[in-house]
């Protein structure tokens, strides 16, 4: 039922030529993606998803669009072809998916291999109630730290490339 | 009880979700982002003591606060939406 919300929520986002009604309708999306993700149990998952779908995208989409303008042109010509690529690589991966186990199934290999070290341990070893935060904050903990580190960087780029760009035009002015 | 509870909450989100999609101006639309994050976070809520987990409290909690600042966020934006196109 949620899915068939999200899923609604995203061909009308895509769909409304009123951009403001599109950001809108992406935040909501956000929103209904962490039910479904607190649903199937990966809190932190819906808390990054809340903070960052509904809360700082939906702020960075209203910025933009208070730069740029509010409705969107209409399309020169219909996009067949990339439609037919986005289908083509849909299908592609749902096919992929084909081969996969069953959702829940106890004979996966990604539950067989360390998922039970985990169930049996984690709460001991991190003190973290949750299986799913106790391996995204204490197992993984290095790869959270170099996500972290990517996207300092990224913000540290970002600031240092706009802060040059100002300093260039007041120059020009002066 | 509960399950019946969590049957009205999705089909009030539905109902909003149609506001959403259909509505004419940007106000139907805040509103219906509004409540739909209302009605998130009572769904939050009531599947956590569907499914016995009344440590969701928490997340919805949080979620509040979050629909909240978005609300007030896309709603200061409004008012001052004169950019520098002009709209």
């Amino acid at each position: 039922m949620l899915l068939v919300f999200v899923l609604a929520t995203g061909i009308a986002a895509v769909w409304l030529r009123n951009l403001l009604a599109s950001a809108m309708l992406l935040g909501i999306y956000s929103l209904l993606m962490a039910a479904l993700w607190v649903v199937l149990d990966a809190v932190d998952v819906a808390f990054t998803e809340a903070a960052v779908g509904a809360g700082l995208t939906t702020a960075l989409m209203l910025f933009a669009i208070w730069l740029t303008g509010r409705q969107e042109k209409p399309p020169v010509r219909k996009p067949w072809f990339p439609l037919a690529g986005a289908l083509i690589t849909g299908g592609l991966l749902i096919f992929g998916t084909i081969d996969m186990p069953k959702f829940g199934d106890p004979q996966a290999p990604a539950q067989v291999h360390v998922a039970p070290y985990y169930l049996e341990n984690a709460e001991a070893q991190t003190g973290v109630p949750n299986v799913v935060t106790s391996v995204l904050a204490s197992y993984r903990g290095f790869d959270t730290l170099g996500e972290v580190t990517v996207v300092f960087t990224a913000g540290m780029g970002v600031v240092v490339l706009l802060g040059g760009l100002r300093r260039r035009r007041r120059t020009d002015e002066t | 009880m509960f399950l019946a509870a969590a049957a009205a909450l999705l089909a009030t989100m539905a109902l909003g979700l149609t506001r959403a999609f259909a509505g004419p101006t940007v106000y139907d639309r805040v509103l219906a982002v509004n409540s739909i994050g209302t009605k998130t976070v009572l769904l939050i809520a009531v599947l956590g003591f569907l499914m016995e987990r009344p440590d969701f409290l928490d997340i919805s909690l949080l979620y509040a606060l979050l629909n909240f600042i978005g609300t007030i966020a896309v709603l200061r934006f409004i008012r001052q939406r004169r950019g520098p196109v002009g709209n």
